[in-house]
């Protein structure tokens, strides 16, 4: 077991080390400075502010010296489009918005996911079970693009309800739902499927020979086991969460870390791209290591490798 | 059926066969020994399942519709789809046609349908620029549709190669590769996507296949294919490598290596035809995948070039008009969604239909 976790921390490490390097020489390798798109910049002044970013010396210093900084005091150096701003501020700025954009997301969700999978494994191939699968696949097979698009056209174009700009509290509404339909179908189809196996299990029909209740044999019985592959889904959510939310955010004008990212590849600010790269990446791959490690916690008859 | 000859007091049965004691059969008995349907193939087992299966077929039908109204309708089709119908050479733009709504015409048409001749509608009327929508999106859905089939036919070269070879040398190759194999996985692959495809698509590429046949296609595409290429062959490698390692251990291939079978031999009729169903039905689901990825990429703007439509583009594009004309948004919507999940249920039918093992 501890050596299955430190193989695991040790994978997620050089994952990490890997997803820096990859960004920091893809960014590097761009035609173009980032001081290119600013109009009427002299040599001169663009020397200076090369030198001044360090743009100057040798890649592979730019290199040592980034990932020293990052390591040791967890610094990305100053963002370049937005001046005297420092990336990591920015960032964490945007992830404010972001966290409480994914979190809010990712529990509704869970909590939403579970209970229609239930519900459906329950009332299995009746009305309410086909209506819940249909639905369910609508919703994964749809970008998360076109479903904010749909939802911003039908709930503030046409009917008014809720404010197309996400940067106030109510605005956040539709964004939320946009980024949580997929998990939500996502969860349900597996709440669905692995409650069908656990009803179907021996000490089920045990509980039921001994005259357990209905819906103590679903929350004291069923519910328990068949929430284990869901704690699988933590991860690949997350990173759906991530990704996700660099539409929605765009869609909805959220002022998270998502827009950041957008804007930050078209105006080619080589500190904000790699830094926002980083802290996402690094997001979705603890958040898989954690949930990895969970599930072996969780259910110990999971065999390692 | 055994005769008995008399010995001595007892009656011995004997072993041989007395001719006389049997009949022939009669024609209605010998119909009956007719093997009632020709002996079937694992082919055609799975096509049997396959069409029993009624939401697979009605998607493999709207997959082969949509598939090839793509492809030819814009042959017969009177418009083009960078065609901007406000502007003729030597006069000054027509802003009639601009944002026209579905079945309208532009002011020259007008005159043209008042002088009693014939004017082919445009069905979702024409965008901001004057382009007949309809085309637009039968070009879109080409573009998407090509790019899903392409981009999963590299991810499956790259990885059967790959996976194959991991799986055929083992040891210290496998291994490496493997590794390797973890760590692009464990990418998180969108932010990877993003990254690269943006980088790409302003990099030297344009410049690098001007002039010749790939220059037509566009610099994002190939961009874009390439980013298919670098990180999204890790999983098929995975699962071939899988299948070759458990299939080398197989009894059938040792009794085959036994009876003095070659390399080539068990490859080709043992390995490849028990790998094919799966490696099939994976590259099938691969697709939507990559059409979503790409439909993803162009609404980032980081998707096809400019004039060239694609229906994540076009969605994007369609997102500034959004109020006025959510039409626009709307079917691209609808075809994506229908493209993607078509594709989805009909790649589920044919891995229930084709590999029986991999039922979950």
């Amino acid at each position: 077991m501890l050596w299955y976790i430190f193989k695991r921390i040790v994978l997620a490490l050089a994952t990490i080390w890997l997803v820096i390097t990859v960004t920091f020489f893809i960014s590097r390798a761009v035609p173009g400075g980032p001081f290119l798109g600013e109009k009427a910049i002299t040599e001169a002044a663009q020397a200076q502010l090369e030198a001044k970013y360090g743009l100057d010396k040798p890649v592979m210093e730019q290199y040592v010296t980034y990932l020293s900084d990052i390591v040791t005091e967890f610094d990305f150096g100053p963002s370049l489009k937005q001046r005297g701003r420092d990336v990591v501020d920015i960032i964490s700025d945007g992830l404010k918005v972001s966290v409480k954009l994914g979190v809010t997301a990712a529990v509704g969700a869970l909590i939403l996911g579970v209970i229609f999978g239930s519900i459906a494994a329950l009332r299995r191939n009746k009305l309410v079970d086909k209506i819940i699968m249909v639905v369910t696949t609508a919703f994964v097979s749809m970008p998360s693009f076109i479903m904010g698009s749909l939802l911003l056209v039908v709930f503030s174009s046409i009917l008014g309800w809720l404010p197309a700009n996400g940067t106030t509290a109510e605005g956040l509404i539709l964004p939320i739902i946009t980024l949580s339909l997929y998990p939500m179908a996502y969860i349900t189809r597996l709440t669905r499927s692995s409650m069908l196996d656990v009803l179907g299990q021996d000490y089920i029909r045990t509980a039921r020979a001994k005259g357990v209740s209905g819906w103590r044999i679903i929350f004291g019985h069923a519910l328990k086991n068949s929430l284990i592959p869901v704690i699988t889904y933590f991860g690949p959510m997350l990173a759906y969460i991530v990704t996700g939310s660099l539409v929605v955010e765009r869609i909805f004008a959220v002022p998270g870390i998502g827009r950041s990212f957008v804007s930050s590849i078209t105006d080619r600010d080589y500190p904000m791209i790699m830094g926002t790269t980083i802290v996402l990446a690094t997001l979705i791959v603890v958040m898989n290591l954690v949930s990895d490690l969970l599930y072996k916690v969780v259910d110990p008859r999971i065999n390692l490798e | 059926m055994f005769t008995t000859k008399k010995l001595g007091k007892y009656a011995i049965p004997s072993m041989h066969v007395d001719l006389d004691q049997f009949i022939p059969a009669t024609e209605e008995e010998k119909a009956y020994m007719v093997q009632m349907r020709p002996s079937s193939t694992f082919f055609k087992d799975g096509v049997k399942r396959l069409l029993k299966n009624k939401v697979a077929t009605v998607c493999f039908f709207i997959i082969v519709i949509i598939t090839l109204t793509s492809i030819f309708l814009p042959m017969f089709w009177p418009y083009s789809y960078e065609q901007m119908l406000g502007i003729t050479p030597g006069r000054p733009v027509d802003p009639s046609y601009n944002n026209l709504a579905p079945f309208e015409y532009g002011s020259t048409e007008q005159e043209l349908i008042a002088a009693g001749e014939k004017v082919f509608p445009h069905i979702f009327g024409t965008d901001a620029a004057g382009r007949d929508y309809f085309i637009r999106i039968v070009y879109g859905t080409r573009i998407s549709l090509a790019v899903g089939f392409f981009a999963s036919i590299i991810v499956l070269i790259i990885g059967m190669t790959v996976g194959s070879i991991a799986g055929y040398c083992g040891g210290k190759v496998d291994l490496i590769i493997m590794r390797i194999v973890d760590m692009i996985y464990s990418l998180p692959d969108m932010l990877m996507v993003i990254l690269l495809a943006s980088v790409l698509s302003v990099s030297g590429l344009s410049q690098a296949i001007e002039g010749t046949a790939l220059a037509k296609i566009g610099a994002n595409i190939i961009s874009l294919f390439i980013v298919f290429a670098v990180l999204y062959w890790v999983s098929m490698a995975r699962l071939i490598r899988g299948q070759i390692l458990s299939l080398r251990e197989q009894e059938y291939v040792l009794a085959a290596r036994a009876t003095g079978a070659k390399g080539s031999w068990i490859i080709r009729k043992h390995l490849v035809p028990n790998c094919i169903s799966v490696v099939i039905i994976s590259t099938a689901l691969q697709i939507p995948n990559s059409i979503f990825t790409e439909s993803y990429l162009s609404f980032l703007g980081l998707g096809v070039n400019a004039p060239m439509p694609s229906l994540g583009s076009l969605a994007s594009d369609a997102l500034n008009g959004m109020s006025s004309y959510p039409y626009r948004l709307i079917i691209p919507a609808v075809v994506i969604s229908l493209i993607v999940l078509s594709l989805n249920l009909f790649g589920d039918g044919l891995r229930d239909a084709f590999d029986p093992k991999l039922n979950n």
